[in-house]
């Protein structure tokens, strides 16, 4: 398995995925399957679990329960070096003491593969740093290290790569840059890309599919256009860009849409956007749906409006301008609106209706403010070992 | 006017007192080590070749000093491989007793080196072993482990998990992965450890002169010709030892500045 070149990138699964430190979840009941070839990022707030679903996979840590299968073969119990897969660490984690091509030649010589050195610049010639092959890592920019660190793992043609926030150190230009390289690089050599990053843009430029996760869970996945327009959950209409949440009664469940009333407003939203159908539901619509309006506008069926309110902050980006309307009642409303003219529309104060077209507005499945889903780990056991490490920790100190 | 030339030239007048303090004792070792001494080697009586030429001819100088550096090596091997060990395992490993382990390895480097020796000297007669080179390398080793242990745990500590990660992440077995990666990113530690146990060891007298018996080391040897007169060939030796030691220091400091010229200029 782990002896020659992957023919292609294989699917990973996972099954029933569970990991438990002493006292806290990380993981509960993961189940994932990314199909072979895609490009699958994992999106997610520090903490989320997503950088110990990668070291699961990579065999670095072991699962509480569960089963991980690398095309179909169950490598549960397998050591790392005996799994088809290979990581991009986020600190790249090149050996120091080597030069950049004896690093991309390491996993080839372990796995006595033919040719190492010709293949380890063949690479290098991949991410176009050939011309620095004997120079150590220290002497390269951080931007070619990771490169480098790039070429070290696709080398070994793994299966599965795995890349850990592999651009997080650089900066801005370089990581836009090196979004399109991994990008180039991962449609060139057809391998299977697990992508985790808590860069909402950097997922959804990149990858095929993006798994938002949360609280050790997936909230949702799909193709990154779906998720933005039809976000499931306020988790994922939050952490994926921004959106405007109002929560409230739904009074008629009609055939091709719902109709919400929020503190004496109706807003309608299609049937098949919205994920619950009666009782109290909470709806949204990203700002960039909204339109601004100086005047009331007339009510026309297939749009919704609220107002009046009172714009109470406004920034220029240059692109675009971003106002804060306060609408009595329903709260604050954001609005991106494009530059379509010389500077802001209306002024900070001014009295606004804000309409937006009812196939943009969406449902959610919870509400914005769930309690959080995993209980504290009160297991006699845990609480036994986390009370050791502590007094471990304190003796140490004394 | 004296006032300013003070201001001027304190911290080289500091620095050549210090100097002069420091190098004093080295100076006369090496001068005397030319003396013609015949019996005492106290007072100059005018310079000659022989004691250099000649040196293994005064009684127990060279076998002396053999001794020293044998002991020496063994127990620097001894105590860097244990004392590395000991530190890997300090650093990345939880285990029952970790933080009683680390402060039972400061007390040899705290304990006055009169009571090791005592103690040591007390341990073998109860367990009947005879005193004799394998008493001092034993002896050397204990006390060396500690100096080990502190030096290389400082660079286990720093160095990042991740390299080792990385290694097995790219097919390197665990026996692999030491060789490859932790072993030559900690070896600077490894070898500034090594030093430090040979000097150590080398120098030892206390400890040394309470477990021996009748082997000799070279401080041990200096300190029984002390009482009849020191020979000049004691001179010798601690001159020969300062020269190694000197070319030793500026041969790696040109190599380190060689290796650094190269990579500046590719």
């Amino acid at each position: 398995m782990a002896g020659g070149f992957a023919e292609a990138g294989a699917d990973l699964e996972l099954v029933g995925i569970t990991k438990r430190f002493p006292g806290f979840t990380a993981i509960e009941e993961l189940n994932l399957t990314i199909p072979a070839g895609s490009f699958f990022a994992l999106l997610g707030p520090s903490g989320c679990g997503k950088t110990t679903t990668l070291r699961l996979v990579a065999g670095l840590e072991d699962p509480t329960a569960g089963r991980i299968l690398i095309g179909g073969k169950d490598v549960t119990t397998t050591k790392p070096y005996q799994r088809p897969v290979n990581t991009v660490f986020q600190s790249y984690a090149l050996f120091p003491h080597m030069t950049v091509l004896e690093n991309v030649a390491f996993g080839l010589k372990r796995r006595r593969i033919a040719d190492p050195l010709g293949k380890a610049h063949e690479a290098l010639r991949l991410v176009e740093l050939d011309h620095v092959a004997q120079r150590k890592p220290a002497q390269l920019s951080g931007g070619q290290q990771q490169r480098v660190a790039l070429a070290r793992a696709v080398v070994n043609r793994p299966a599965l790569l795995l890349l850990d926030e592999p651009l997080g150190a650089l900066d801005l230009k370089l990581r836009r840059q090196m979004q399109i390289e991994l990008k180039d690089i991962q449609s060139d050599v057809g391998l299977t890309f697990l992508h985790v990053t808590h860069d909402q843009e950097e997922a959804m430029t990149m990858a095929d599919t993006v798994a938002v996760m949360n609280k050790g869970q997936i909230e949702q996945m799909g193709a990154p256009e779906e998720l933005y327009e039809l976000p499931k959950t306020a988790f994922v209409a939050n952490f994926l860009g921004q959106s405007n949440l109002f929560t409230g009664t739904v009074t008629n469940s009609g055939k091709e849409s719902i109709i919400v009333d929020v503190a004496g407003t109706k807003i309608e939203v299609p049937r098949e956007r919205a994920q619950r159908h009666a009782g109290e539901v909470t709806i949204g619509v990203r700002p960039e749906k909204l339109m601004l309006h100086t005047s009331a506008p007339k009510p026309t069926p297939g749009t919704n409006v609220i107002g009046p309110g009172r714009v109470n902050d406004v920034s220029f980006s240059g692109v675009s301008t971003q106002y804060s309307v306060t609408v009595p009642k329903l709260g604050n409303v954001i609005v991106f609106a494009q530059n379509m003219v010389f500077g802001p529309v209306v002024n900070d104060g001014a009295e606004v209706w804000l309409a937006w077209t009812v196939d943009h507005g969406f449902g959610l499945l919870d509400d914005p403010a769930d309690g959080p889903r995993f209980e504290p780990d009160t297991d006699t056991k845990s609480i036994a070992v986390q009370r050791r490490e502590k007094l471990e920790e304190e003796l140490e100190e004394a | 006017m004296i006032g300013r030339f003070f201001s001027r030239y304190t911290i080289w007048i500091y620095a050549v007192l210090a100097f002069v303090f420091l190098l004093i004792p080295i100076a006369y070792t090496i001068v005397f080590s030319f003396n013609d001494s015949r019996r005492t080697n106290i007072s100059w009586r005018g310079f000659t070749l022989d004691n250099w030429v000649y040196l293994c001819d005064e009684q127990g100088v060279c076998q002396s000093f053999l001794n020293s550096v044998i002991v020496g090596l063994v127990a620097t091997l001894l105590a860097t491989t244990l004392g590395t060990m000991i530190a890997i395992a300090l650093v990345r490993y939880r285990f029952r007793f970790r933080a009683a382990t680390t402060l039972l390895l400061f007390l040899p480097m705290a304990t006055p080196e009169i009571v090791l020796g005592t103690g040591l000297a007390a341990e073998f007669l109860t367990a009947g072993i005879p005193k004799g080179a394998l008493t001092v390398i034993l002896a050397h080793t204990m006390f060396c482990i500690s100096f080990v242990v502190v030096t290389v745990r400082a660079r286990v500590a720093s160095l990042d998990p991740a390299m080792e990660e990385a290694g097995r992440d790219l097919y390197a077995s665990p026996g692999q992965v030491f060789m490859r990666v932790t072993f030559p990113l900690l070896l600077p530690g490894i070898i500034a450890a090594a030093l430090l146990s040979f000097a150590l060891s080398f120098d030892d007298f206390i400890i040394t002169n309470f477990n021996s018996g009748p082997f000799t080391t070279f401080p041990k040897y200096l300190y029984t010709a002390a009482a009849k007169g020191m020979p000049a060939e004691a001179n010798v030796v601690a001159s020969a030892v300062f020269f190694i030691a000197i070319i030793a220091v500026v041969v790696s400091q040109l190599s380190a500045a060689a290796r650094r010229k190269r990579l500046a200029k590719q």
